[in-house]
């Protein structure tokens, strides 16, 4: 049984698909990279799979033991976050709260969670450390520390190297890359289509074409082929 | 001067006066981060002046006690104007704006149209800077006003770790399970009940800086949420007290006062901020 199986799901607003057709499963140790052009539904996709808006139609189920809030989520940067006054262990703890439910204060084990997840990530030395006074990458593992304190089994990534410096997003690829030989399974939405095919074991690509299979399939395969050559014509 | 103060406190207004301002104060600085961040700053003033047009037609209808029509008033528009934030047809910032002009336009037409009182422009003015309400507090406003704070005040510690996971990143909290239109819901009624609190002590124009100086002062010098929350918290009673106390022995208007503090706070906040670069903790 897959952790997530996603059957026939169509996606948009106010009843107007922006795409359909979705069929795909993600099972744990997968890495799944979500790729497509702008518009084609990638953030959709990501609420839908977070429950954070309903799909038109289709199922997302979930097995495997994977509960339904038990997805880890690393978002985009919001406005808000960039001058938030809180410190690193302060957010990552706050990744626990999915686990609190109404009680209000954290546990010890939960305190010890969020410790042992940044010392995971590498940034213990920076617990008391200002969130806004660090570089994007270390912001991207105190994110993505906080993730791992929601979940064992599944990170859903939304563009995380987008705005990084090549240092930081090959740091970053190489932490996603371990997490995922470590079990967990990786959902990534990215626009480097290099990344994806490079560290990926199945690619989703969404737009006018929906292609879901292994990295080797997609490579193999015209809508694979077509974007490929497109992204790297239009990056040189 | 002491002696002069020592000699003011003889009396028992004096002294409701300073209670009941430092727990305002204390109040309305818990939220004020939380507001400053979610980008709500403004929704002070726009809940003051909606108070404000429920406190005219109690006036109107003579109501004896104000506040059973003025505080449902403004946590229904509290929740509306919170709510707006999140599916914008009208953007928060625009239905603040429309919001809080009608009530104060409407406000002030039903005073006129159904005056009860013949000094008119003195109510008005009260109502909108505070000038002497405080001041002439009876013991019954007094309690109601200590268990109010008291509740914002519990209600604020229990649910600390989720308002800030809330106001950090609200979609990672709805998606990791927490139920965040609850805990939206709760910041809107309590955002309500600190502004019709506070309108006693600085009047319904000058709520918005109650709210938002002891959070910005904060966020000068500190850097991390629990801290600016401690700091901004002991600023804002800080403010209060001083101001109170200066608007006594100067004879000033009491609100005006105490905003002038928290502004004065705010300059010496932003200059130690500068000079020090914060302190890192």
């Amino acid at each position: 049984m897959a952790l997530l199986t996603i059957q026939n799901l169509a996606l948009g607003y106010d009843a107007h698909a922006i795409v359909q057709g979705l069929n795909f499963s993600v099972s744990s140790g997968d890495y799944l990279c979500i790729v497509g052009e702008n518009g084609s539904g990638k953030t959709t996709l990501i609420k839908a799979l977070l429950h954070l808006q309903e799909p038109i139609s289709g199922q997302i189920l979930i097995g495997d033991g994977l509960r339904k809030n038990e997805i880890g989520y690393l978002p985009q940067q919001t406005v808000v976050q960039k001058d938030f006054p809180a410190s690193v262990r302060e957010i990552v703890l706050s990744g626990c709260q999915g686990r609190c439910g109404f009680r209000p204060f954290y546990r010890k084990e939960e305190k010890q969670l969020a410790e042992d997840n940044m010392a995971r990530m590498g940034i213990s030395a920076l617990a008391n450390h200002c969130y806004r006074e660090l570089s994007g990458g270390q912001q991207q593992r105190v994110l993505l520390a906080r993730a791992l304190c929601a979940t064992q089994k599944a990170l859903l990534l939304d563009e995380p190297v987008s705005g990084l410096d090549p240092k930081g997003t090959s740091e970053m690829y190489h932490l996603i890359a371990q997490l995922n030989r470590e079990g967990i399974a990786i959902i990534m939405v990215s626009h480097d289509i290099a990344a994806a095919v490079r560290y990926a074991s199945h690619i989703l690509h969404i737009g006018a074409a929906v292609f879901y299979g292994t990295r080797e399939a997609y490579l193999q395969s015209d809508v694979g082929k077509c974007f490929l050559t497109h992204q790297k014509g239009g990056e040189a | 001067m002491f002696d002069k103060i020592a000699m003011y406190l003889q009396y028992s207004f004096v002294r409701y006066a300073l209670i009941v301002g430092v727990l305002i104060a204390l109040c309305s600085s818990l939220l004020g981060v939380t507001l400053v961040l979610k980008r709500f700053s403004f929704i002070g003033d726009g809940l003051s002046h909606v108070a404000f047009g429920a406190m005219a037609i109690a006036a109107v209808l003579n109501l004896t006690n104000e506040m059973l029509l003025v505080l449902p008033v403004t946590i229904i528009s509290a929740i509306l104007l919170l709510r707006t934030g999140q599916n914008a047809r009208i953007n928060g910032d625009a239905a603040i704006a429309m919001i809080s002009v009608s009530a104060l336009a409407f406000g002030y037409l039903i005073m006129n149209i159904f005056a009860t009182s013949s000094n008119l422009s003195g109510d008005v003015c009260s109502t909108l800077f505070g000038s002497t309400s405080i001041l002439t507090l009876n013991s019954r406003e007094v309690f109601l006003c200590i268990g109010l704070s008291i509740a914002v005040v519990v209600i604020f510690l229990l649910f600390y770790n989720k308002i800030f996971a809330v106001t950090f990143d609200e979609n990672f909290s709805k998606a990791t399970g927490m139920r965040t239109n609850g805990y939206n819901l709760l910041i809107a009624i309590v955002v309500a009940v600190i502004i019709v609190l506070s309108m006693n002590l600085v009047g319904s124009l000058l709520v918005s800086a109650l709210v938002v100086f002891p959070a910005l002062s904060a966020m000068r010098l500190f850097h991390t949420f629990k801290s600016v929350t401690v700091f901004s918290a002991v600023v804002s009673v800080l403010c209060a007290f001083v101001g109170i106390i200066i608007s006594i022995l100067a004879g000033t208007p009491v609100g005006s006062t105490i905003v002038a503090v928290d502004v004065a706070a705010f300059a010496i906040c932003c200059a130690a901020g500068k000079m020090t670069g914060g302190v890192r903790t």
